[in-house]
């Protein structure tokens, strides 16, 4: 190839170095004193850490500068031990460093390449073994076997089907439902629109009925968000804007994005921020997106007062709440 | 021949006589590894997954992998009587009440990110070099095997003890499962037993965290170091070391004094770091419930590009014949990962279509001298660390008084443009380099011995390097450029003619060069 230009000639492995305590008895023992040291060194860590392990009660913090409040059980216990490893470590790399032999070996490589005359035979091999089992002539065995080595394949794929139940509605549907009251989370008090002061933010899950006890499941879904502004502020279809009360509106706490609690509302703004990816959803105008991956807006819950003035939902969330999926229609 | 001497002989003669392994241990206790600091990288990957091996099973000793609901009562008074976990309220008991429980979390925390520091930091040596070209293409593949488990492994594993934190990640895998056209919500209901949360996931992960990924990498590693062993360990190249040889010490006593001594210095230094940096301190974050969360979210380190990712992502959805695709989901968390990864477990065969070479290499490249390979690294580290600022842009936004929105915007725009500028810098830098090897070669380095000549001229003497720093400079091949007709010896177009078309442009690209000083340059030049 025209690329193999004259190239300046290798020198060869330049000669060795000698070491100072290659030479010189006095460093030599130098050397050893030095590894037998951070032997030693590593046995007494290890000692810290058994007499931290034994008399240092497990609760007692102490101040120590920049770590500050300190559990000094785990502390003793950790120096104890980064002591013990790092000095056994440094006194066997500090032993191959000075004392043990340091002349460059040079060892041959090969060829991965098998030579020709044992790759033919492996072919001739190969192709004996298969003639001798006759799987190519013999069709019927070979389909046969493709068959039930495939069906064994799948049933794996079977035993697997009770991993879970099929969705069916459940990621559409929420435990809201018409006339359901709002209560507070935590406390589980209902809650009326003069608990709310303007520019106040809560967090709102339906009430129970008695006997019902609330799954993790069901926060998931479930969790609202109110937010009281100036009724004039609203920017909001005529729907829209009856499914608000005195000022309220409510919203699904599950981003729409991919399902973190929306928990930052910024008072000045009127803004809604998700802490996972910072969709932004604007408050005023029925928490439109207005930056970050999210694509659609938060979903309102209509709400209304029932006869003894707390807040309740109008109706049920009118889409599925939190994040898309295939059968999601919107 | 002592007593000591003796007694040493019948054991090795005991299991000679039944596995015959005196031969094979004594042609393998010379084997000979070179030696460079970068080699040490995999050393620590290595370390810190025993050290997780080690401190992991200590872990499970109390560890309770299981959502039931338990009333806690230990130790730790701010959470005392709150309803939690048994996996979060285990995960407090070990921090509090379990002498050493602490400790060992946190060095199995740690080890976990050193783990994934030192597999990415010894990946990009093993490109940067191009260790990864023939014959070690296999190693390469099981390398990024080896990186993509060990993300989905330090994900489940932070994401055991259930709390608020882990419990948001482990909410934003379930949206990218349910994001899957057609079968995810089927998949994200099987996943976790119904929906989110459910009372199996921490039970499921646990089992898939501690046994079924620990075994896969138990196998993958053993299968990468044999490969390393039996295909000899590559070296830098130098005086005396040929693509032929291996030029260095024996692994006895040498590498098992260094590499065994190295082991107690990666966990001495694991240790400090868990016994001064407190790292994920659960007990702050609270017992996960979906309809909380704490500000500033961020995912373990190794995380970060993918969150930045999902983070930049444009609001696009399709609704179309009742069905939705979040692309905004599918893009950052799905494909591009996708395309990284894919692209990079081919790497190898990608350079090798273009170069056209397919030979043996054992001789390691400097950078510098393909410094199209060099380009695209840098590229896509770009790409990666622009991902990287993106996921933590909440924290950088609130640090540097910047708004989120600058950073998005910075983000969205920088991921297409940076990385080809970073393409651009890097291989003029690498040719650059070359150049100055050129010079240092023909005219030797500066003395700052300033000379003045007859007429008054000042000039800087320079001295001729070493022949050994001569020949470092200039041992590499240059590689010409592929040329591929598109047409046949009788001008038709051929079939493949555009393939023919784009390799030939990509060899091209590939074999720019600065030309090396070889013999005859050097000749002349002693003319003058």
């Amino acid at each position: 190839m025209s690329h193999e230009v004259a190239n300046l000639s290798d020198p060869g492995l330049p000669d060795h170095v000698h070491r100072l305590a290659d030479s010189d008895p006095a460093a030599e023992k130098k050397a050893e004193r030095a590894v037998a040291f951070l032997f030693i060194l590593s046995a007494l860590g290890t000692v810290l850490f058994i007499a931290s392990y034994v008399y240092i009660p497990h609760n007692l913090f102490v101040f120590v500068p920049i770590l500050g409040s300190t559990n000094a059980h785990q502390l003793f216990l950790g120096l104890g031990l980064t002591i013990s490893m790092l000095c056994i470590g440094l006194g066997a790399v500090h032993w191959a460093k000075t004392l043990m032999p340091d002349n460059e070996i040079i060892a041959q490589r090969h060829e991965f390449r098998s030579p020709e005359n044992e790759r033919k035979e492996f072919v001739a091999a190969v192709k004996e073994g298969a003639a001798a089992s006759g799987l190519g002539r013999r069709s019927i065995i070979k389909r046969t076997l493709g068959l039930s080595l495939g069906l064994v394949g799948i049933s794996p794929l079977f035993l697997l089907r009770d991993l879970g139940p099929l969705p069916k509605e459940q990621l559409q549907t929420t435990s809201w439902k018409t006339g359901t009251r709002l209560v507070t989370d935590p406390g589980n008090r209902p809650i009326k629109p003069s608990d709310l002061e303007v520019g106040a933010v809560a967090q709102v899950l339906p009430q129970l009925t008695p006997g019902e006890e609330r799954t993790l499941n069901n926060i998931g879904k479930d969790a609202v968000l109110l937010i009281r502004l100036r009724t004039e502020d609203f920017q909001l279809s005529p729907e829209r804007l009856s499914w608000t009360h005195e000022g309220i509106i409510a919203f699904s706490k599950i981003c729409s994005h991919m399902g973190c609690a929306v928990a930052l509302y910024e008072q000045q703004t009127k803004h809604l921020l998700c802490p996972c990816h910072q969709s932004t959803f604007d408050v005023p105008r029925a928490a439109k997106v207005i930056f970050g991956p999210a694509a659609r807006p938060l979903p309102q819950l209509a709400i209304t007062v029932d006869s003894e003035g707390y807040l309740i939902a109008s109706q049920p969330f009118t889409e599925p709440v939190g994040p898309s999926f295939w059968e999601r229609s919107s | 021949m002592t007593a000591k001497e003796k007694a040493l002989g019948n054991v090795a003669n005991y299991v000679d006589e039944r596995t015959g392994a005196a031969a094979w241990m004594k042609k393998n206790l010379n084997k000979v590894f070179p030696d460079h600091w970068s080699f040490m990288l995999g050393e620590v990957a290595l370390y810190s997954f025993i050290i997780l091996l080690l401190s992991g099973v200590f872990l499970t000793f109390w560890f309770d992998p299981s959502q039931r609901e338990v009333l806690y009562q230990g130790d730790y008074q701010p959470l005392s009587g709150l309803k939690m976990s048994a996996a979060y309220a285990s995960t407090l008991h070990i921090s509090f009440d379990i002498r050493g429980g602490l400790l060992m979390r946190q060095i199995h925390h740690w080890a976990a990110l050193l783990f994934m520091v030192a597999m990415v930091a010894h990946l990009m040596r093993v490109f940067f070099t191009g260790a990864f070209r023939k014959p070690r293409e296999f190693n390469w593949i099981i390398g990024v095997g080896l990186v993509t488990l060990g993300i989905v492994e330090g994900f489940l594993g932070y994401s055991l003890p259930d709390d608020l934190l882990s419990g948001t990640g482990i909410r934003i895998a379930e949206a990218i499962l349910q994001a899957i056209p057609v079968v995810g919500t089927y998949l994200a209901f099987f996943a976790f037993g119904g929906p989110f949360p459910g009372e199996v996931f921490i039970p499921r992960i646990f089992t898939v965290h501690v046994l079924l990924l620990p075994g896969i990498f138990l196998a993958l590693i053993t299968a990468h170091l044999m490969l390393v062993w039996y295909q000899k360990h590559t070296q830098y190249p130098g005086p005396g070391r040929t693509e032929k040889n291996v030029v260095g010490y024996p692994l006895m006593p040498i590498y098992m004094a260094k590499a065994g001594g190295f082991f107690f210095i990666v966990f001495g230094v694991i240790a400090f770091l868990s016994t001064v940096a407190s790292i994920n301190a659960i007990w702050l974050y609270g017992p996960y419930t979906p309809g909380q969360i704490s500000a500033g979210s961020q995912p373990d380190w190794y995380m970060g590009w993918l969150d930045g990712l999902v983070r930049m992502a444009p609001p696009l959805e399709t609704h179309a014949f009742g069905h939705t695709i979040s692309w905004n989901i599918l893009i950052p968390g799905l494909i591009v990962p996708g395309i990284l990864f894919t692209g990079m477990a081919l790497y190898p065969f990608i350079e090798s279509w273009i170069t056209g070479d397919k030979r043996e290499h054992h001789l390691l490249d400097r950078p510098r001298n393909a410094p199209n390979r060099t380009a695209l690294g840098a590229m896509s580290v770009t790409f990666i660390l622009v991902t990287l600022f993106n996921g933590g842009n909440d924290i950088i936004a609130t640090n540097f008084s910047l708004t989120i929105n600058q950073i998005m915007w910075f983000s969205r725009i920088g991921i297409f443009v940076l990385p080809p500028i970073a393409f651009v810098i890097t291989k003029r830098l690498c040719l650059s380099l070359q150049r100055a090897d050129r010079d240092l070669v023909l005219h030797g380095t500066e003395t700052g011995t300033l000379l003045r000549l007859p007429h008054g001229e000042f000039v800087e003497v320079h001295a001729p390097i070493s022949q050994v720093d001569a020949w470092k400079l200039t041992q590499h091949e240059q590689i010409p450029a592929l040329e591929l007709s598109t047409e046949d010896s009788h001008g038709v177009r051929r079939g493949n003619a555009l393939r023919n078309k784009l390799r030939s442009r990509m060899s091209q690209a590939a074999s720019d060069q600065v030309a090396k000083p070889n013999e005859t340059d050097l000749k002349e030049l002693e003319g003058h």
